[in-house]
């Protein structure tokens, strides 16, 4: 149902559900900000520096072995759709696809790993974007495996060093390792017992930060908090993953504990609130996304303490990329209006929960009532 | 108490300077603290990169002549462009602007000297290859700790390929 797009479902290996805590981390990135020798960054580059800095990436690529069999996606050559699905499936940023009317510059792309989580983005801020993309927390994997691609490329192109400050970028934020970890945390209970902002001002003193589900400048829903690394040089890229690994480690056992609380001191509430979620995720005819994101943290929440037994998470997290409005005028093919695109939404929300089978507490109370979970 | 210098607002920074052996104490609001490059307790830890780059022109004129001319040899960018739009134009506009930039570094990261990977250029110099070296060990120490031992086998084969015979 992903339609035509050249990578059917590449980048959705995250989805899976495997890692460590996959019911908390929904995934977890790594990318690494490299520019090549002698050519302008992206924002002063001209046309002919970023088409040189592409054939350069192609032609590098090639020889490569972690990219074999790779494909190298020119972001002018794919519809408006074509480019948004790349956004929402975190493949491009909100910059290297700008939907502003105009056809995005001339020698931005992504290439794309065949087999691996792995990815870059060319001609956006800086020359290139490496990343990767694994399910869970992952984040020595996710490293290890960008490391590779970072040095099999810095044998092929000549990356901007400096002794000093390290990797070059254009923005000084990112210099030096030019690394940002990040890890996708879902977080309802910090949020329900109001200790989230706690955990937040404590991220911020021990030198990480948060953003919302699409990264810089997004805001945050769902519960859906990425938090990572805020800067970039003085720590080798080993500490600054160990460090995110560690602090991360901790909040998924404030959000543990959290959980514990409310199922000890507010077990009807939270129970009616996830129930109330599922019935209407479950028959809604109608849902927006931040509608729909506010929902599904009330069912993963409930996924995840065994209130909704038989949920998959790999299930929840393919909602997550599949309602978001690029994906769902894919699937129908062709363009659609914000009210059909809620329409369109709700219908395949209904469809993967459906095909989930019935979902019922084993302790339904005699009593009866009506209970919004009990399908067919 | 209102502030020194516009009289108006409250103030909320008292600054004690002592100046030719005399102590003199100023109170001043926020504004007008900021105004004199001051910071306040209440600055939060992580400013965002603007503030910071309207904080450097200001420290800097008196040692450097502000968006001088002379631009990055290469792309042309100036200074002054530089702390309008926060990106640098091309990794010589680096060297160019050095001198700022390492002081804006130290105030984003808390130092200006990276200490991760070691890139190799296609053509090293000695002492390159020789913290090259130094990387990769700590990168086998760490496969080793970390009971990855394909991973450093492939490591101890690129440290025997680079170092000499």
């Amino acid at each position: 149902m992903e339609g035509s797009l050249p990578f059917d479902e590449f980048g959705l290996g995250w989805l899976d559900a495997s890692g460590e805590h996959p019911d908390i981390v929904l995934s977890t990135r790594v990318r690494l900000a490299r520019n090549l020798q002698g050519f302008a960054f992206g924002p002063r580059a001209r046309v002919n520096d970023r088409a040189a800095v592409l054939e350069r990436v192609r032609a590098a690529c090639g020889r490569v072995p972690l990219l074999q069999g790779g494909h190298v996606q020119e972001l002018s050559a794919l519809n408006p759709r074509g480019r948004r699905i790349l956004l929402e499936r975190r493949l491009a940023s909100r910059d290297l696809v700008e939907d502003n009317g105009t056809s995005p510059p001339r020698g931005t792309a992504v290439v794309v790993s065949p087999d691996r989580p792995l990815s870059m983005m060319v001609n956006e801020e800086d020359h290139l974007r490496l990343q990767t993309l694994f399910s869970g927390l992952r984040l020595q994997d996710a490293w290890d495996l960008l490391d590779d691609l970072d040095e099999e490329l810095g044998r092929e192109v000549a990356f901007a060093y400096h002794p000093e400050f390290g990797f070059l970028t254009s923005c000084p934020t990112n210099v030096g390792t030019g690394l940002r970890a990040s890890v996708l945390m879902h977080l309802p209970a910090l949020v329900l017992t109001k200790e989230i902002g706690k955990v937040l001002q404590g991220l911020g003193q021990v030198g990480l930060t948060y953003r919302g589900l699409y990264g810089e400048g997004s805001e945050v829903v769902g519960n859906f908090f990425q938090v990572s690394n805020q800067t970039t040089l003085g720590k080798s890229e080993e500490d600054l993953v160990d460090h995110l690994d560690r602090i991360v480690r901790q909040v998924i056992h404030y959000e543990t504990q959290a959980r514990q609380v409310l199922l000890r001191d507010a077990v009807g509430v939270t129970e009616d609130k996830i129930w109330r979620a599922y019935g209407l995720l479950r028959y809604a005819r109608s849902l927006s996304f931040s509608e729909l994101m506010n929902l599904l943290s009330g069912v993963r929440l409930g996924a995840s303490l065994k209130l909704l037994p038989g949920l998959r998470v790999y299930s929840l997290n393919k909602i997550v990329i599949f309602t978001q409005a690029a994906h769902l005028e894919e699937a129908a093919g062709r363009d659609l209006s914000p009210a059909e695109t809620d329409v369109h939404r709700a219908s395949f929300v209904r469809r993967i929960l459906a095909a989930e089978g019935a979902v019922t507490p084993d302790d339904e109370p005699s009593d009866g009532g009506a209970t919004p979970g009990q399908t067919r | 108490m209102t502030c020194h210098n516009c009289g108006s607002e409250k103030a909320v920074v008292h600054l004690t300077q002592i100046v030719d052996h005399e102590m003199r104490t100023l109170h001043l609001c926020e504004r007008c603290a900021a105004e004199k490059g001051l910071e306040t307790s209440t600055v939060p830890e992580n400013f965002p990169l603007t503030d910071l780059l309207a904080q450097l022109g200001r420290e800097e004129r008196s040692t450097v002549a502000d968006g001088s001319p002379s631009g990055c040899a290469f792309c042309g960018l100036t200074f002054q462009q530089f702390k309008e739009s926060g990106r640098l134009g091309c990794p010589h506009c680096w060297s160019t602007f050095e001198g700022h930039l390492r002081g804006l570094v130290r105030r984003i990261h808390g130092g200006s000297q990276h200490v991760g990977k070691v890139y190799l250029s296609p053509d090293p110099t000695v002492t390159e290859r020789e913290k090259r070296v130094e990387t990769l060990r700590k990168k086998l120490v760490r496969a080793v700790e970390l009971e990855d031992f394909e991973r450093a086998a492939e490591i101890r084969d690129e440290i025997r390929d680079m170092e000499p015979a």
